[in-house]
């Protein structure tokens, strides 16, 4: 199953992206095989529906988990209709500790991101 | 008719203070034919606050939103590929409508190829409208709380009313320069620019001139809580062949009775006769832009 991280730049050792939406790159790991590799954010240069871009994105690449700063209530609506697991990167510097972390302790070593009031979005 | 916009840019120079005054100026001059007044800044109206109207009618403002039948939809992503907002996902067999990114446009209902979407009602706001002081006809916007979309609002506001032939119409604008302002100022004669001598004021009166060229729309100034000469301002004005059309001075009198509630035409009564001029001047403008 693949996590996927928010990323500055498109390496497996840049800083992860505090946006989920807006963050510069996807970069898409295997926990198994550690393969990585990066996309650019489909949200980045949308005028509105950032999240939900990038959340498509998300499903699309039928990931099990994603790895960011922040997730806004329509990426949050989004990725929970989806079944994805939402993680903040914390303490974390790079996409690689980031990753490592979350493979080597799923239950404890990352915060859920905190539910959101989504009364108003998607329907 | 003549419509007459007032806008800023920056926030908080006194556009409600002017357009209120010029409302109640103009009902005072043609006591027959009171002007009709739209408060634009759905996001914060309070053009009430001065001219007090008894809002008599209500309409709800709502935008027709998607709708889908998860026993139709086959989950093809027709939908969100079309849709320019990204306010419909298709996220593995769900499809999601996020209300508040939705324009509106119709485009996933148009080429749904299972015929799964239907249009649904999605209240955004009210607008309202009833008499104000002096006879003014008063109508405002309000967008409910949480809504992040102004333009429907004012949009349908626009639509509501139906001035007389003759009637001048102001509108009261939101301040900054982006879709709100443009969609209040669109299809005006005359956008009266209220600024205040200060780098911010000037900064914001440059992009608030820019939408006027680019909607091709005489403008004016009016520079409030004058307090001594800022050249810059009057340079900038000079250069773009924008009249002042009245400057109004720093004062604590001022001040104080606004934030009583009260007009600058009540607070000191010999300014009916200078907006009157203002009019006058906008009128000029615009009959001499009408003849060529």
């Amino acid at each position: 199953m693949k996590i996927i991280l928010t990323a500055s730049s498109p390496s497996i050792d840049s800083n992860v992206d505090a946006r989920f939406g807006r963050g510069a790159y996807l970069i898409v790991v295997d926990p198994d095989t550690l393969e990585w590799q990066a996309h650019p954010n489909p949200g980045v240069g949308a005028s509105g529906g950032a999240g939900t871009l990038a959340a498509q994105f998300i499903a699309n690449q039928h990931a099990s988990s994603v790895i960011s700063g922040d997730f806004g209530p329509n990426a949050y609506n989004a990725l929970e209709a989806t079944g994805v697991a939402m993680y903040l990167y914390g303490s974390s510097r790079t996409v690689n500790e980031a990753s490592n972390t979350l493979r080597q302790d799923s239950s404890n070593a990352l915060a859920r991101q905190p539910a959101r009031d989504t009364t108003r979005v998607g329907k | 008719m003549m419509k007459i916009t007032i806008a800023s840019g920056k926030g908080g120079t006194g556009k409600t203070m002017v357009a209120t005054s010029l409302g109640i100026s103009l009902a005072a001059f043609t006591p027959g034919r009171p002007p009709m007044f739209l408060d634009c800044d759905v996001e914060a109206p309070n053009a009430h606050l001065f001219l007090h109207p008894l809002l008599t009618e209500q309409q709800d403002v709502a935008l027709l939103i998607p709708s889908v039948d998860e026993a139709k939809c086959t989950h093809c992503g027709k939908c969100a590929e079309v849709c320019q907002y990204h306010a419909i996902t298709v996220l593995g067999k769900k499809t999601l409508v996020f209300p508040q990114l939705c324009h509106g446009c119709g485009s996933c209902t148009a080429l749904c190829p299972e015929e799964a979407i239907r249009e649904v009602p999605d209240r955004m706001g009210v607008i309202e409208r009833g008499l104000a002081t002096s006879g003014i006809a008063f109508a405002r916007g309000m967008l409910d709380v949480g809504e992040p979309m102004a333009v429907p609002i004012i949009r349908q506001l626009k639509r509501w009313v139906y001035p007389a032939p003759g009637q001048v119409v102001l509108y009261d604008a939101p301040p900054g320069t982006s879709c709100p302002v443009v969609e209040t100022v669109r299809g005006s004669d005359y956008l009266l620019l209220v600024t205040e001598p200060t780098p911010f004021g000037l900064h914001d009166l440059r992009l608030a001139v820019q939408v006027a060229n680019e909607l091709a729309i005489s403008a004016g100034v009016i520079i409030n809580r004058e307090n001594g000469p800022y050249p810059a301002m009057d340079e900038f004005c000079a250069n773009q062949n924008l009249p002042v059309v009245l400057r109004i001075p720093f004062e604590r009198a001022i001040a104080e009775g606004v934030a009583q509630g009260k007009t600058l035409v009540e607070i000191h009564p010999e300014y009916i006769t200078r907006f009157r001029q203002v009019f006058s001047q906008i009128a000029f403008t615009i009959e001499g832009k009408n003849r060529v």
